[in-house]
């Protein structure tokens, strides 16, 4: 199993899938249905794909493991270079994981040009899958920046009413970003002659050049994650959305901007990062406590979700930039858990928006008494958004947090606030939709869920639990990898720390 | 009695010259209703036959015709790719003529005669050499441009060319004497040779300079001698401005190098601010001005002049990565305009042509392949990965960063996503709006094959990048001899 090029598969399987459909014939309804069932296949398939990297996946080992390498441009050293350590390994399992549920959540709300709506998804998959597996810097920024395309048309072809503002709000906004990563990359290129990530990491970047690359990859991940005051891309974006583009947009997009401050701000720039945190410190309290007020205003539920999302990816980037072990094993269990949360309370609004079609909140009321088993699911996400014992948010705030108060307690103080707010304003969503007496006839006429809304929330209940649960199924393996990068920062700051103590 | 000289590398050019009156002398004689059809075929097969010819004969650098024709791999290259693009206007230009009431045999050989003066100039090795190439080629535009005789706009397209292409032909060669004066030669290889730059230079030789730059800025259309793009393109019919984009931008860059990079060399401190200014307002003014642009081949002409823009940075880097970048950069623009042109000339309705961005709306409804085939070309020359048009700019900012031109860099990087955003309005206008009408079926075999071509490289090029990037890499070391 070891000899197959597993990534290869997983990352372009879906691409098989897309030429299937682009083959297919006949009556609008048939192609529409052939082009679910399709769809649904190929990406369960790519799950298991995924499942089997897990299962082969040796958790004791730090380095890259089902590496390939293959010539791609061999006078510039620029190579198919793939491979996934334990940061990696979670972003494949939860962009396969969240694509069969996107697409069977769409089965019935998506009814106009079907083909093209699968076609889009399945291309996104690939690309997530391949940013994550990417260990070359052109390789990354091909699957990074592509990404931009399909959630373009799926953001812009489905969306809402104010779906063109918003697409191109998102495309501009992150294509500004990544252009100037790309310069960085082509910076560090001629620094090691070669754009292989590994090589890279190996070598480092000397001090002097870090802090201006650190702030191109900077523009690129802030966008992406999205940090205050470059966010608000994302509540247009998830607003105007259709359910699963926003279910996609906050479960892995987002992380894309996380997953490269791991791999590459920290261990490339290390005394950048160093000096700087207290900057991203900063930014991330504004983007958690002031989000979060934000969000505790908001008559729209599609937009107070967003506004959460960047309340939680703020204690991402203040654990990733802690630089301790317990910081960055929050930020990447805060990433998981936040991936599962808020995708699956983007798909708990989309129930009810099938039903009603509109998203303000004071429209809803009473669901507790004709949708009992919704506002059973509705509980367990709210609660593992705001961060109870027992579910996968816990977790990822606990650790997050007890980085943060090994560096700086005022941090550790401020995003405690943060957090607090967090559960008002998602106790008080609850409240307004949930819970009340039923007052319209539309909303007594509702029905609950259907057994293809159940069989999308289990296994997002399922993974919720689990991880808050037992999560050391997820932590074992991401800890060598991280301890690796830890040390590997600590060094280079020792080294650093040494050479201007000895030009003095 | 002296010796011949060795005629051998000029053997494409020569062929050319001659197919070119024989197609003219069959043209005469050939009776029939087809005879602008089967002219334009072989037309395309004399060509293709010069393709072959210049690569067949791509060897070592040589000069011959006493010092005033070169021929080297950088030579070959820009060649094969002006011979491309002519190939393809021509069998783009087959189904329009006839639409159009001018179903001529000349259009084939004026295209033939252009290309011959292309090569001429991609192959002078001498400012003489080099003013009759770009005459030549000069001339059959003219008339190609006003080839819609009966359309005002068409022939105000002509007279416009003519009139600005005159004006830019005089700077070029007030430049060259101005050069000659202060050199005392016009040979290239002499130039680079004797010009030394250590005991500073003298004013009229940078005088000289500046106006051929002028010249040849001109004939790249880069801003601020940009002005008469928009109208030119607008009015000469859409197979002409197809060709217009790619053909002799080439071949004019292709001088732009030369003369800079080969002859100037030494120079690089006195004309690099110049390019780079030039680089940069292309640029700016490529991004900012196509935003309010209503007409598709207007808009299509602002955004050759902010392409010329970005390979002009790869002259201003003034190193083979540079080169590099630029070649690389030609021959990806190339598949992307001649796609998007195709595209352009589908849009027909009821057999009139439409010419409005608006007119696209819904198109992705109507006829989904064709909107497939334009968004990818839309977002690759956007730059967006994965396709070929973001690796045409990778190797230009390659070769920025490179050179450390960081500024240029940032500038070119920040221009890409504002000229992002009229690029992708017109997939918005494809994809998010209403159909607004259909346009007429069945674009025939010919235009299929040319999109289904261009559309396979721009798609795949990430796939298979090795052969161009490869040999671009081999053609812009021969520029740089020892």
């Amino acid at each position: 199993m070891q000899n197959w090029p597993l990534l290869t598969l997983t990352i372009f399987l879906p691409l098989v899938g897309v030429l299937f459909i682009l083959v297919l014939r006949g009556e609008e309804a048939d192609v529409a249905r052939n082009a679910r069932w399709i769809a649904l296949w190929t990406s369960l398939i790519d799950l298991a794909l995924s499942l089997a990297l897990w299962a082969y996946f040796d958790p004791s080992q730090a380095d890259f493991q089902f590496v390939e390498l293959a010539q791609w441009l061999p006078g510039f050293h620029i190579a198919y270079h793939l491979g996934i350590d334990g940061i990696s390994l979670f972003f494949v399992l939860l962009s396969t994981f969240l694509t069969p549920i996107c697409v069977v959540a769409s089965w019935t709300s998506i009814t106009v040009r079907v083909k093209e709506y699968m076609i889009a998804f399945l291309v996104m998959e690939t690309l997530m899958v391949g940013m994550f597996c990417a260990l070359d810097f052109v390789v990354f920024y091909i699957f990074f920046e592509g990404v931009l395309i399909p959630m373009f048309l799926i953001i812009g072809v489905w969306g809402g009413p104010r779906r063109v503002y918003a697409a191109f709000k998102f495309f501009l906004y992150t294509l500004l970003g990544s252009v100037l990563m790309l310069l960085a990359i082509l910076t560090i290129y001629y620094q090691i002659g070669s754009t292989d990530i590994v090589e890279a990491l190996n070598r480092g970047v000397p001090p002097a050049l870090q802090t201006w690359l650190w702030l191109a990859f900077f523009a690129s991940f802030a966008v992406k994650v999205p940090m205050w005051p470059v966010h608000t891309w994302l509540p247009d974006a998830h607003v105007e959305a259709p359910t699963a583009g926003s279910v996609i947009l906050a479960g892995v997009l987002l992380k894309m901007g996380g997953y490269g401050f791991i791999r590459f701000s920290l261990p490339l720039f290390p005394v950048a990062s160093h000096q700087l945190a207290p900057f991203i410190f900063t930014l991330s309290v504004v983007a958690i406590i002031y989000t979060s007020l934000v969000a505790l205003a908001q008559d729209d539920m599609k937009k107070l979700i967003a506004y959460s999302s960047v309340a939680h990816m703020g204690i991402v980037t203040m654990g990733t930039f802690t630089m301790t072990a317990e910081g960055l094993q929050g930020a990447m269990v805060q990433m998981l858990s936040h991936g599962v949360v808020s995708a699956a309370l983007f798909l708990c609004v989309g129930v009810v928006y099938d039903r009603l079609h509109t998203r303000e909140i004071a429209r809803y009321g009473g669901l507790a008494d004709t949708m009992p088993k919704y506002a059973t699911v509705f509980m367990v996400f709210m609660l593992a958004s705001v961060g109870l014992p027992g579910t996968s948010g816990f977790v990822g705030e606990f650790l997050a947090l007890l980085g943060a108060f090994e560096v700086n307690t005022w941090v550790a103080f401020f995003a405690t606030t943060g957090m607090i707010l967090g559960a008002a304003y998602m106790l008080y969503l609850y409240r307004r939709v949930i819970f009340g007496v039923i007052t319209r006839a539309d909303l007594r006429a509702m029905l609950d869920l259907s057994w293809r809304e159940v069989a999308i929330f289990a296994p997002m209940i399922a993974v919720v639990l689990w991880m808050g649960i037992y999560p050391n199924s997820f932590l074992k393996p991401m800890q060598p990898t991280l301890a690796k990068l830890i040390e590997h920062v600590q060094l280079s700051l020792r080294e650093n720390a040494a050479a201007q103590l000895a030009e003095r | 009695m002296q010796a011949l000289p060795n005629f051998l590398p000029a053997l494409p050019e020569m062929f050319l010259a001659a197919s070119a009156m024989a197609l003219l002398i069959l043209g005469v004689f050939q009776k029939g209703p087809h005879v602008a059809r089967e002219i334009a075929w072989l037309g395309v097969i004399v060509l293709v036959a010069a393709i072959a010819l210049v690569t067949g004969f791509a060897g070592e650098r040589q000069v011959s015709l006493y010092g005033m024709f070169i021929s080297d791999g950088f030579g070959v290259f820009m060649s094969v790719l002006v011979l491309l693009g002519a190939a393809f206007s021509i069998v783009m230009a087959i189904r329009f003529n006839e639409q159009e009431g001018v179903a001529r045999f000349e259009y084939t050989v004026l295209v033939l005669l252009a290309v011959t003066g292309m090569l001429m100039m991609i192959a002078a090795n001498d400012l003489i050499a080099l003013y009759l190439g770009l005459e030549l080629q000069n001339l059959a535009l003219y008339v190609i441009a006003s080839f819609q005789r009966d359309r005002t706009r068409s022939s105000e397209a002509g007279l416009k060319y003519f009139v600005l292409g005159a004006l830019s032909s005089g700077m070029l060669l007030y430049g060259a004497s101005m050069v000659y004066g202060f050199a005392g030669t016009t040979n290239f290889d002499v130039l680079a040779r004797t010009i030394d730059a250590t005991n500073g230079v003298s004013i009229g030789l940078v005088t000289g300079i500046v106006f051929v730059a002028v010249g040849l800025a001109f004939k790249v259309s880069a801003v601020p001698f940009h002005m008469w793009t928009p109208d030119v393109y607008e009015g000469a019919p859409t197979p002409v401005t197809a060709f217009f984009s790619v053909a002799p931008k080439t071949a004019a860059l292709a001088l732009f190098v030369r003369v800079m990079i080969y002859a100037f060399g030494e120079l690089v401190d006195q004309w690099q601010q110049v390019i780079m200014a030039i680089s940069v307002a292309s640029m700016i003014l490529g991004a900012l001005a196509a935003i309010n642009q209503r007409n598709i081949k207007r808009l299509m002409a602002y955004s050759s002049i902010g392409h010329v823009g970005y390979a002009l940075i790869g002259l201003a880097a003034g190193t083979p990565a540079g080169v590099r970048g630029i070649l690389v950069y030609m021959t990806i623009y190339l598949f992307m305009n001649i796609g998007t042109f195709t595209v352009i000339l589908c849009m027909r309705r009821q057999g009139r042509l439409v010419e409005d961005i608006g007119d696209l709306a819904g198109l992705a409804r109507t006829q989904p392949m064709l909107a497939a085939a334009l968004g990818i070309f839309m977002f690759s020359l956007a730059g967006i990965p994965p396709l070929a048009g973001f690796f045409a700019k990778f190797y230009i900012f390659m070769a920025a960063i490179d050179a450390r031109l960081f500024w240029l860099a940032v500038l070119g990087v920040v221009t890409s996503v504002v000229g992002a955003y009229y690029y992708v309005r017109i997939v918005k206008i494809m994809y998010f709006d209403e159909p607004a009408g259909v346009f007429d079926r069945g674009i025939g075999r010919e235009l299929q094959a040319v999109l289904l071509i261009a559309a396979a490289v721009v798609l795949l090029f990430v796939v298979f990048p090795a052969p161009i990037i490869g040999s671009a890499e081999q053609a812009s070391a021969t520029l740089f001899p020892g």
